[in-house]
């Protein structure tokens, strides 16, 4: 059973490696054309509300401690703490994503649309790419990671309702590891995400 | 079992631990809106990334149980990091070795069609005619 668990957390983190690059190549072409149209990016980026990122940031951090809780509840056989644990990130991870659909939306009314669907009206810079540039990596990024919350709460979701039935204990907690790893790294590329899209200048 | 029974030995330190982990992580992300406030010119960039980077290290280390694992899912994690290093160290190397790209492949170009595009409009010319 040891050797089982260190073989699916070798697993986990060679995915997690996967990710890290996946979402570095998106970093890196972000890097790029901020490099390439500097004022653009920073005209672009006080439209995104400070606030929503903020608070989604703290929101994130909250489950991401809720989820190491649930570990740990389901490490020293307190499945019904686990379970309520488990729970808690969901419910976490329905805030940030509400907050997410607000921003989207608020975003599509004042015509913040990515690549060729942008319309917004009154920038500094008439005609300039720049613009729908950010608002595509900003979508496709806070996209795919919206995506993985979306994953992440379902995977929340099963493990909670297991936990409640007791399959978890000391000699066997491997999912609950596992999703939790992944959880925290959700957490971790928000946390590259908020700064270089909310508070950069 | 060692490695499994090695952190639930004291539930409520690890709680301690974990609690004090997230409230350092909330006071680093106010210090980060805070410092966004304040110009510092390029250090802004700078400030932000590195306190991010702190920020990931300690989920990394604390929340992903790094600090306590088995050594080898720190290197598969710190290898990801290492290679994504490689890619923006040469990317950025060469996108910052260009002083700028589009000049060197448009300016020969008028010059060159220049008279093309000059007796183009005059072909067209004689055809209207």
């Amino acid at each position: 059973m040891e050797q089982q668990f260190d073989t699916s957390k070798i697993g986990m983190w060679l995915f997690l490696a996967t990710e890290v690059l996946t979402f570095g190549a998106l970093f890196a072409g972000f890097g790029l054309m901020q490099n390439k149209y500097p004022q653009e990016f920073v005209e672009a980026h006080e439209k995104l509300k400070r606030w929503a990122g903020s608070t989604n940031t703290v929101v994130l951090l909250v489950s991401s401690f809720t989820a190491v809780m649930a570990v740990l509840m389901a490490r020293t056989n307190q499945a019904k703490k686990c379970a309520m644990y488990l729970w808690l990130t969901v419910g976490c991870a329905g805030i940030f994503m509400c907050i997410k659909a607000y921003e989207y939306t608020s975003d599509f009314e004042e015509g913040l649309y990515p690549a060729k669907y942008y319309s917004h009206v009154g920038d500094l810079i008439p005609g300039s790419h720049g613009y729908a540039t950010f608002f595509s990596f900003y979508f496709m990024m806070t996209g795919l990671h919206g995506l993985h919350v979306l994953i992440g709460m379902g995977l929340m979701s099963w493990l909670a309702i297991r936990a409640s039935r007791g399959e978890f204990s000391d000699k066997y907690y491997t999912p609950v590891d596992l999703v939790a790893l992944f959880w925290h790294l959700v957490d971790l590329i928000w946390i590259y995400l908020f700064p270089l899209y909310y508070l950069i200048t | 079992m060692s490695t499994h029974t090695e952190h639930a030995e004291n539930p409520k330190a690890e709680t301690v631990k974990y609690s004090i982990t997230l409230v350092a992580l909330l006071i680093l992300t106010a210090i980060t809106i805070g410092a966004s406030y304040i110009n510092f010119g390029s250090g802004n960039v700078v400030i932000a990334l590195t306190i991010a980077t702190i920020k990931g290290s300690i989920v990394a280390l604390i929340f992903m149980h790094l600090l306590h694992d088995k050594p080898v899912n720190a290197v598969i994690g710190v290898a990801g990091f290492i290679f994504l290093g490689i890619f923006l160290l040469f990317d950025f190397l060469d996108v910052g070795s260009r002083t700028n790209p589009q000049p060197i492949n448009l300016h020969p170009m008028p010059a060159v069609t220049a008279p093309a595009t000059a007796g183009a409009p005059a072909a067209a010319d004689t055809k209207k005619e």
